[in-house]
């Protein structure tokens, strides 16, 4: 037992892409999380891009191939193999469920570094960060309630679905992130929309499609109470806060719903100093609710 | 056929008295619009793309789940019944395999398994590689300047990827241009653009790949 709690404290980290730009907020806040927390974050050394969906729907050898290489430098690492992005977190289970089956695609110079793909345990880090364990350390440790947030849990798919790829037992209706703000003192609103699509990459080339799947969510969330979406995916992320203004105006009616990364009110809870940091890379500024939420005034008087 | 006395009178159409008058069956269609099946095609697309897609059996839980269909010309279903009829031409020039988001909905629930995300995969992939006109070119265009990234680097540039999206797509000229604009700014003063591209040490496997 002791060795299984020592090993999650030390696990290879795939932070992806866009946690390099679009996405820093999620990238600092899940650093200064797991800092404050001493969980140690091996990052993959020189790992590269997961394809996304471009790879998966143009070049299937390559979305393989590029999956392989990074599970091939995680095979001598710490296990399992974090991964923030829901989308990498797909892709690289995704290839490792085809690789264990049959690897004939890898190229010669990827199959060289390695082709024990079993030997990688491919974890999303929302799934990581809401086991028992953890969540009992954050309750115990977390030292500012989060009462006034009534929030719903947006998992998005591509961490979910599908089960035999995700391991997620509960896909339909996952529980993970519920309990985890519960015990950080939210208000937590169930709703029927925890997995829905947000249309994912669909924002660049047919953005009207995100609007009317992001539209929907609004509209759910606003008739159960909720004040504020928490996700752990960049991609919903960005599609529900980068466009809310706009999508409001479509919707004729005011859409104020701030969309939290659950790592961000980890750190808020946790009272992470660089927090507030983070929340002002929102667009949507979530100023007016975390002052209404009665948080200290450090927290908020800057965003 | 005995009634309870008393009881209400049963429909005219549950009383085997009532006389059968069968509907006139429709006019067949003009031949050149009759579907002939081809089974070749399924054999093949099966092989090549792993999906078992004869195994569909038209349920429509694919179909009824599927976030996307308002914007689909052909449904989930419809897809894999037009796969199994090898109706080729219907399936290859059709938006819905690019309007796909790959959300795993219809995947998971689908009582065969039949592996639609990457049935629109195969499909998608097979008429770019043959350069066929594809009904929504934006998307396509958006993929091929994300691999073409990843080709060169080994990560992905978002900021060279956008610019040279909104400069092929018309975005950085057209009505959009200023609401683009004015979303990069945004963008960059919250810290969210990165002005200079990260790319990988080892990059011998990148021209292997991609050649």
């Amino acid at each position: 037992m002791k060795t299984k709690q020592e090993a999650a404290r030390r696990v290879s980290y795939y932070p992806g892409c866009s946690l390099e730009a679009t996405a820093r907020d999620y990238a600092e806040s899940i650093e200064g999380v797991a800092q404050r927390l001493g969980i140690e974050l091996v990052e993959l050394a020189d790992w590269n891009c997961c394809g996304a969906s471009a790879a998966h729907s143009l070049d299937h050898r390559a979305t393989i191939n590029l999956a392989a290489r990074n599970l091939a430098l995680a095979m001598q690492g710490p296990q399992p193999l974090v991964v923030p992005c829901a989308l990498c977190f797909n892709r690289l289970a995704s290839a490792r469920h085809e690789l264990m089956a049959d690897d004939s695609l890898v190229i010669d110079s990827i199959g060289r570094l390695g082709r024990d793909y079993a030997a990688v345990e491919v974890k999303e880090l929302n799934e990581f960060f809401t086991q028992p364990e953890v969540i009992a350390q954050v309750e115990r440790e977390a030292t500012q309630g989060l009462g006034g947030l009534k929030a719903v849990c947006y998992y998005g798919c591509q961490g979910q679905r599908p089960p035999k790829i995700t391991g997620k037992a509960n896909c339909e209706n996952p529980q993970g992130l519920d309990r985890l703000l519960a015990a950080l003192g939210a208000e937590v609103i169930d709703w029927p929309f925890k997995t829905d699509c947000c249309g994912a990459s669909h924002s660049v080339a047919r953005p009207d499609l995100v609007h009317t799947l992001v539209a929907r969510l609004y509209e759910r969330a606003l008739m159960q109470g909720a004040n504020c979406i928490v996700t752990g995916c960049q991609m919903c992320q960005a599609n529900l806060d980068m466009y809310q203004r706009e999508i409001a105006q479509e919707m004729g009616r005011e859409v104020y719903l701030p969309v939290f990364y659950f790592t961000e009110l980890m750190g808020l809870a946790l009272e992470v100093p660089q927090a507030s940091k983070w929340l002002g890379r929102h667009l949507v500024s979530p100023r007016a609710l975390l002052e209404e939420s009665g948080l200290p005034r450090p927290v908020w008087e800057r965003l | 056929m005995s009634h309870t006395p008393g009881g209400a009178a049963p429909p005219a159409a549950y009383d085997q008295a009532a006389p059968k008058t069968p509907p006139p069956p429709p006019p067949p269609p003009p031949l050149a619009e009759a579907i002939r099946p081809n089974g070749r095609w399924l054999a093949r697309v099966e092989a090549a793309s792993g999906v078992k897609a004869g195994a569909c059996f038209g349920c429509k839980k694919c179909s009824n789940g599927c976030p996307l269909t308002f914007a689909m010309d052909l449904h989930p279903y419809q897809v894999v019944r037009y796969l199994q009829l090898g109706q080729v031409e219907r399936l290859e020039g059709c938006r819905t395999i690019w309007l796909c988001a790959s959300c795993q909905t219809c995947l998971t629930r689908c009582p065969n398994q039949v592996d639609l995300p990457r049935l629109m995969d195969y499909l998608k992939e097979t008429v770019a590689r043959r350069g066929d006109s594809v009904e929504e070119k934006r998307t396509l265009l958006f993929h091929q300047l994300f691999l073409k990234g990843v080709a060169k680097r080994g990560r992905v540039f978002e900021g060279e990827l956008m610019g040279g999206y909104l400069l092929k797509s018309g975005g950085a000229f057209g009505p959009e241009a200023l609401a683009n604009a004015k979303l990069g700014l945004t963008m960059f003063r919250k810290g969210r653009l990165k002005l200079l591209p990260a790319r990988i040490k080892d990059r011998a496997w990148l021209k292997e790949l991609f050649k």
